[in-house]
């Protein structure tokens, strides 16, 4: 087994299971914008929740990618050309969410404010989704062929799996948001929050919990059982502490449901990055889809200074901002003027 | 089997990734040439408490933060759209570019958005010089990211540091493709450019307010042409030391677009001198040199764009000059166009192979020339609105000397519409850049020490599995979603710009600002 190309398979599985771990509750915070949020306070309670840190939580996405072109240069050629379609509608929705996030409050009209919920709501939604098609394909499979292009059209990729894979990263997305604000905000969000995870919990992991096992099922291995076991646990443990209202360890439960399954997918699919589902032959894999040595050698000292590194200033940045937000302490909207004389 | 349209995706690709690079580098340069003059307000306020410069950072920080979220906005699709539109070239190319790439996003973008967070949210939170260096990591890792993203570009311009195994470039030395001496002219070249943004945005906008303060009839001037200031009590923020704000902004502003104008000439010469052996026939076309000892030329009509040069004529000459551009030398020719299509034919083919990802394209002809009218145009252009920007800084440096700006409405619209030359210089710069490189994506590296082989065609490059009908829609998508985001962010640049120092700090007008009296966190803390 090649050491370097198996290194950077784990290093680019931690950063996809960072990102879902951090913007998975950014995307949801998005939605519940629309779903639970009752009036403008509530939305910028959530919004402010998540103001000074979700832009450093994107970057796991943007690092995710950026590791995939130099480590798999052949897995990221092939996924993001064959998921085109897919991939464009992602950035979309992650252009939107951005942009809504720091506008809406630039401005005081309702219609403003309103237009930018909608394009922070659906944008979440519909990154989220994507995000969702792309990694559950990247585990079943693509329509690729010997050269690592995708067949059939721009819609070649669409199958049952890819709507479950939209519908499991949405639902956990929902799930870990609610979980998220019950534990950064007080007041009526943090209650109303509370009690969607309780009451949805159960539903909304249905599907990951379907892509964790129908994984197993297809690839499995023996020693990832544990992993789901684990996964399955943490979830029980999870909804059970957030009935209790023990709002910190019901988050810690939800981390390590997404650590455990994430990691029993990725372990399941190893030494696969991208199967074809045309051909076995045409799979990518570890090492055919895997940069030089020397590369990946570079890139394993960048990521053993940077990732720590990372970790110390983005940890920090939740220490500072660990004060709940409160509904309370928002204050009120002051309307831009122009300088000029009245006359 | 591959799915064949009739329509060539290669055009439309391109158009794409003309569109989306050359919109991000909008926002960029003004992140890049703001973010340090921000810095530089609030390390001033730190140093002196002076309230002008408190009111300065939170005014210019408003404005570069509504700008920084486009650009975060629109570099997401920098980043994937390697993977999307050009697979070939991701597979070609992945072992040398993901490297820098994944390095920006590693060690730039997180110190970037992370930092930025903590200063927006950090007013009043964080000790005072914790808060400050927030910012200037932030701004720091700006520049670091433009570092890594120019080394990556520059490789497509100069291949370094690799070797050819199979037919693909394979990494060997990190150093040499960090250290590419194209990287390191054009890093400080596009830094400089981006400081003239910054600069002449400061300068336009202190103008309009010097302006407006002395149409309100705030400001004054006595006999001897010298400043009166006055405030105007009803309207938020129009106090004296509003003025100050004004006049202050416009200096740094005008003498950062004059430094940056003379590091843009130091730094482009080098350029040039590197481009006349790297990419001989980019010079060439720049210049719309058809025969070798073409001299330097001010203006050259004809059909610029002809591929045989026949109707090129160049009107004004500078004798010399051309050579020296490239070489140092009054007296040595540079080689034209005519003289270097042989060469490169008899190097690198005259036709692309028969292959079949290549579509419809296997076995056409290349034409090594490229589209001379935006070559010769993007150059001069780029030079032209640099100039112009310097000069305007100069003479808006002497129209204010005496503390406040001249009354007539054209100078303030021309001073206002000056913040628009160096971003087109910037566009044009790029534009000249890239398209120059055609017909390569990767550009051979006929310079000593080389690597033989290593280039790859613009029309190989793009993703053979990808229909026209995808990157259309694609292309349509983000052209409508940027045009549609440009119009937001501007109605907002507009609308904060005329609030002035009120509509960043609202507090302001209600009750006197002392900087030195503990801030209400929880008020402070909130940017939504
Ligand atoms: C000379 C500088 C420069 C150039 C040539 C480019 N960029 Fe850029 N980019 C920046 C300088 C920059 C920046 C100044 O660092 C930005 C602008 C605003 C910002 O947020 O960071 C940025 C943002 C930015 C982001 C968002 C970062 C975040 O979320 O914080 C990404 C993913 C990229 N860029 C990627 C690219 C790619 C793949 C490029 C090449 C095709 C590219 N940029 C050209
Ligand atoms: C931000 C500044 C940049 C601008 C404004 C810019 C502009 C352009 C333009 C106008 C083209 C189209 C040329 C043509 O089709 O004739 C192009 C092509 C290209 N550029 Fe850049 N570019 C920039 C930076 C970069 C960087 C930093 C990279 C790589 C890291 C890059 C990679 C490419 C590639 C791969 C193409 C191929 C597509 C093509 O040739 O059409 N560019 N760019
Ligand atoms: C006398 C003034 C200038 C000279 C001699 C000059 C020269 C050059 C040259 C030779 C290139 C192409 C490099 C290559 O393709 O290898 C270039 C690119 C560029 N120029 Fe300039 N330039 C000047 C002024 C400016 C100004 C005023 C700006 C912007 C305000 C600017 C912005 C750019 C940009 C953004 C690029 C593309 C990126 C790069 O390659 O660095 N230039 N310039």
């Amino acid at each position: 087994m090649d050491f370097l190309p198996t290194l950077w398979f784990v290093i680019i599985a931690v950063l996809w299971i960072g990102y879902l771990f951090l913007e998975g509750f950014d995307l949801g915070v998005g939605m519940h914008m629309l779903l639970s949020a009752r009036n403008d306070n509530d939305r910028r309670v959530m919004l402010n929740s998540i103001g000074p840190v979700w832009d450093g939580n994107e970057v796991w996405l943007i690092t995710a990618g950026g590791a995939t072109f130099a480590a798999f240069p052949f897995w990221y050629a092939s996924l993001f050309s064959t998921l085109y379609v897919p991939l464009v509608f992602v950035l979309l929705g992650l252009i939107f969410r951005a942009v809504a996030i720091e506008y809406r409050g630039k401005g005081h009209t309702t219609r403003w404010t309103h237009g930018w919920d909608l394009a922070l709501g659906l944008g979440s939604f519909v990154s989220a989704f994507g995000v969702g098609v792309m990694l559950v394909l990247t585990t079943t499979g693509l329509p690729i062929d010997s050269n690592g292009d995708g067949v059939g059209g721009p819609f070649g990729w669409l199958n049952g799996w890819a709507v479950l894979g939209g519908l499991a990263v949405v639902g956990f997305c929902l799930v870990h948001a609610a979980v998220f604000l019950a534990l950064k905000t007080d007041g009526d969000v943090r209650v109303r929050s509370r009690r969607f995870a309780v009451r949805w919990m159960p539903a909304l992991l249905i599907p990951i919990a379907l892509w964790v096992l129908a994984v197993q099922f297809m690839n499995g291995k023996a020693y990832t059982w544990i992993l789901v076991a684990a996964a399955v646990v943490a979830a029980v443990i999870a909804w059970r502490w957030a009935r209790r209202g023990s709002e910190g360890r019901a988050f810690a439960g939800m981390a390590a449901f997404l650590v455990f399954g994430a990691a029993s997918i990725f372990a399941n699919v190893f030494p696969n990055v991208l199967p074809s589902t045309v051909s076995a032959a045409y799979d990518l894999t570890v090492s055919n889809a895997a940069s030089s040595a020397y590369t990946l050698g570079v890139m394993s000292v960048v990521a053993a200074f940077g990732v720590p590194l990372v970790l110390v200033y983005q940890g920090w940045t939740y220490w500072v901002f660990r004060k709940r937000v409160a509904g309370t302490s928002i204050p009120e909207v002051k309307p831009v003027r122009a300088a000029v004389k009245p006359r | 089997m591959h799915f064949t349209t009739e329509l060539d995706p290669l055009l439309i690709a391109r158009w794409q990734f003309g569109i989306v690079t050359v919109y991000h580098f909008w926002m960029v340069p003004l992140t890049i040439g703001l973010g340090p003059l921000v810095a530089l307000m609030q390390t001033l306020w730190m140093r002196t408490g002076n309230d002008r410069y408190y009111r300065m950072t939170k005014f210019w920080g408003k404005i570069y933060l509504i700008n920084f979220i486009m650009g975060v906005a629109t570099g997401l699709v920098q980043e994937f759209q390697f993977g999307l539109a050009w697979s070939e070239y991701s597979r070609f190319v992945g072992d040398v570019f993901g490297a820098p790439l994944a390095m920006e996003a590693l060690l730039a973008f997180f110190v970037e958005s992370t930092f930025l967070g903590l200063w927006i949210f950090g007013w009043g939170k964080l000790p005072r010089r914790i808060h400050l260096a927030c910012l200037w990591l932030a701004v720091a890792g700006s520049v670091v990211s433009a570092y890594f993203i120019i080394a990556a570009n520059s490789w497509m311009q100069h291949p370094v540091g690799v070797t050819l195994v199979h037919g693909r470039p394979v990494m060997n030395d990190i150093g040499a493709i960090l250290g590419n001496n194209t990287a390191v002219a054009a890093f400080t070249h596009t830094i400089f450019g981006a400081l003239a943004v910054g600069g002449a945005m400061l300068l336009g906008v202190g103008w309009y307010h010097l302006w407006q303060r002395r149409r309100d009839g705030i400001d004054t001037v006595g006999p001897d042409q010298r400043v009166i200031v006055g405030e105007a009590p009803d309207v938020p923020g129009r106090d004296k030391s509003d003025h100050r704000v004004w006049l202050t902004s416009l200096r740094i502003g005008a003498v950062t677009a004059i430094i940056a104008f003379a590091g843009v000439t130091i730094t482009g010469d080098a350029q040039a001198r590197l481009m006349f052996v790297q990419q001989p026939m980019k010079m060439a076309s720049a210049e719309a040199a058809c025969h070798t000892g073409t001299s330097f030329s001010l203006l050259a009509f004809g059909d610029i764009g002809s591929k045989d040069c026949a109707g090129v004529v160049n009107v004004i000459e500078v004798p010399g000059v051309l050579g020296f551009l490239a070489n140092g030398d009054f007296n040595e020719p540079v080689k034209g166009v005519n003289e270097l299509v042989p060469s490169y034919q008899q190097k690198y083919g005259t036709h692309l192979p028969d292959d079949a990802k290549l579509g419809d394209r296997a076995g056409s002809k290349i034409n090594y020339v490229p589209v001379m009218a935006v070559t010769y145009w993007g150059f001069r252009l780029m030079i032209l609105f640099g100039a112009l920007a310097a000069f305007a800084s100069v003479v808006a440096l002497w129209l204010t000397r005496k503390g406040t700006v001249p009354q007539p409405r054209w100078l303030m619209w021309l001073a206002v519409s000056g913040i628009f030359a160096p971003f087109a210089a910037n566009s044009a710069g790029w534009i000249f850049t890239e398209m120059g490189r055609q017909p390569f994506v990767v550009a051979p590296n006929p310079t000593p020490g080389g690597v033989d082989g290593v280039f790859m065609f613009t029309a190989a490059a793009v993703s053979p599995g990808v229909t026209f009908g995808e990157i259309a829609f694609s292309l349509v998508s983000f052209t409508i979603v940027y045009a549609v985001l440009m119009v937001f962010e501007v109605r907002l640049l507009v609308k904060y710009i005329r609030g002035g120092v009120a509509a960043a700090i609202p507090e302001l007008g209600e009750k006197p600002k002392d900087p030195d009296a503990p801030a209400d966190d929880d008020v402070l803390a909130f940017a939504y």
